[in-house]
């Protein structure tokens, strides 16, 4: 194309022009990578601390349930990954906070949170995801099951905390522990949320690998270039 | 699907759709729809754009740049990234010397909170008889050994600092205080726990018997085998914070602390120091803490 035709083209025709839209708030942004941080040193630590007694029985005789290895933890020894663990839950509980509260207060809730008018879109995104079904229409930034997934992820968020609260303080927040059938059981609880968290986690990065740069990277700047809906 | 849902063609209005013409009745037997009757019906009277313009968001409510320019997204974008970059600050936890000053804070900011959680009323929960952990399966913890050598003939509890009546305590001596037995559940930090049976005194009534300043902030003990420990005179005051010479009904044996150790269903099983000899009333602690919590343990750890 000669530079006398883009001349003659209307402003915003003159350069290439693609399509891109603004899906990530920035509050909503931050929560996440700091969210990412918080999580992997939650984890990481809290593997480190479960490592002193590896075992959900008794003390004697110990019956230890698996050996967890240190590469794979934080902290060092106990004591460290103490440190770490109870230093990054108030940013992990902070975060969750600001989050949850934003999602409530700028109505964003609507497009993460699950609903029953989601449930009969389920069928279809599974049959789509793991039957090589059909690609279902979308109408809205995230599809059922998205909304299913994030909206787990949150209540089990929520439930870490909780669970981390009975171990932590399980005499002030007696009637929390009692919730969980007392300190021994939400010990357990609070180690199968975990996992449960880490499940999410990997689904979650599969999917992200699955869809790209453009869908990754609009984590970091909000805009997603050529989105799929 | 990728046209901007805002602005709806203007011809669309005049394609009413199906929905927008059924009765105002009819509809409503449409669950799905319990808002949408109202308005179809008055906008199939009068203004067919407006019922037109409400199913469309409530089909397609995306919406997407119609055509943002390469170089003006990637402006955007790069200006976008840069707001997130305050994240990175967490990156200060992986420079040696701030990581330990930060999770130094992090850690002093947990006991600042439990100290504030703590309800000096509310009692840790007391078990049956029958929920007791058997005496032979409570797990003996010490750091160094099990049994000190303490010579029981000379012991003493040797009582300094802001008390009226400071000086050696024989265990007959602070055996006449009232006894509290206690079934309450030992939580260890490595995450075991265990339900046992303590007996002793309320560690308040011996305060009372030295006649501590209570308004001072630390209670201080020393032990036999050099361990250290000190607590917060709320704990200290605590109902069931024990001075404990009993365990289950039997005099305390050398590995579980004998003659006198602490037994604080509040707090986590370090703080609740055994082979007791000295203890101190105190408004500071000189930079002595407690033998685990020098080494980088919580302060506090309350339950």
């Amino acid at each position: 194309m000669s530079s006398a035709v883009v001349e003659a083209l209307p402003e915003e025709h003159r350069e290439p022009v693609v399509k891109a839209r603004y899906e990530h708030p920035l509050v909503v942004r931050i929560c996440h990578w700091l969210n990412a941080i918080s999580l992997f040193v939650m984890a990481g630590s809290g593997l480190q601390i479960f490592r002193a007694f590896p075992s959900f029985g008794a003390k004697i005789p110990q019956k230890d349930l698996l050996n967890w290895p240190r590469s794979f933890a934080i902290g060092g020894w106990l004591g460290g990954a103490l440190q770490w663990h109870l230093t990054f839950m108030w940013i992990y509980m902070g975060t969750g906070l600001v989050y949850v509260g934003y999602e409530i207060f700028s109505g964003n809730y609507r497009q993460v949170l699950f609903t029953t008018r989601d449930v009969r879109g389920v069928w279809p995104m599974i049959r789509h995801y793991f039957f090589f079904g059909p690609k279902p229409q979308q109408h809205e930034v995230y599809n059922p099951l998205q909304k299913q997934a994030y909206t787990t992820a949150i209540v089990l968020g929520l439930l870490s905390v909780l669970t981390g609260f009975a171990v932590w303080k399980p005499v002030q927040f007696s009637w929390l522990a009692w919730l969980m059938g007392g300190f021994h059981w939400a010990r357990l609880w609070h180690f199968v949320v975990m996992w449960a968290i880490l499940a999410f986690v990997c689904g979650h990065l599969v999917m992200v690998i699955l869809h790209g740069w453009n869908n990754f990277i609009s984590m970091l700047t909000g805009w997603k270039k050529d989105p799929e809906y | 699907m990728e046209s901007n849902g805002r602005k709806p063609e203007p011809n669309q209005g005049s394609n009413a759709k199906p929905e927008s013409t059924v009765p105002a009745g009819q509809a409503a037997s449409d669950a799905e729809q319990t808002t949408m009757p109202r308005n179809a019906a008055t906008a199939a009277e009068s203004r067919p754009p407006v019922s037109n313009e409400v199913a469309e968001k409530r089909v397609e409510p995306l919406t997407v740049e119609p055509g943002i320019s390469r170089r003006k997204l990637a402006q955007v974008s790069r200006r976008e990234l840069l707001k997130v970059a305050p994240v990175l600050a967490l990156g200060a936890f992986v420079i040696p010397g701030a990581q330990e000053w930060l999770l130094k804070k992090g850690l002093g900011f947990s006991d600042w909170a439990s100290a504030r959680m703590f309800r000096s009323g509310h009692l840790a929960q007391t078990f049956s008889d029958s929920e007791l952990t058997p005496f032979n399966n409570f797990p003996i913890n010490d750091y160094d050994v099990d049994d000190p050598g303490v010579i029981f003939e000379n012991w003493t509890l040797t009582v300094t600092g802001l008390a009226q009546k400071p000086g050696d305590y024989t265990l007959a001596r602070i055996q006449q205080l009232p006894l509290q037995r206690q079934n309450t559940r030992h939580i260890c930090v490595e995450g075991w726990d265990v339900i046992g049976r303590f007996g002793g005194t309320r560690l308040s009534n011996f305060l009372k018997m030295i006649g501590a300043d209570t308004t001072a902030n630390y209670v201080t003990v020393a032990c036999a085998d050099d361990y250290y420990e000190s607590l917060d005179m709320a704990t200290a005051l605590h109902p069931q914070t024990l001075l404990c010479w009993e365990m289950y009904d039997q005099p305390l044996t050398r590995e579980h602390g004998a003659p006198l150790r602490l037994q604080i269903p509040t707090k986590i099983g370090y703080k609740q120091a055994k082979y007791l000899t000295d203890l101190k009333v105190t408004n500071v602690l000189d930079g002595k803490v407690g033998y685990w919590e020098d080494q980088g343990y919580s302060y506090f750890y309350g339950l």
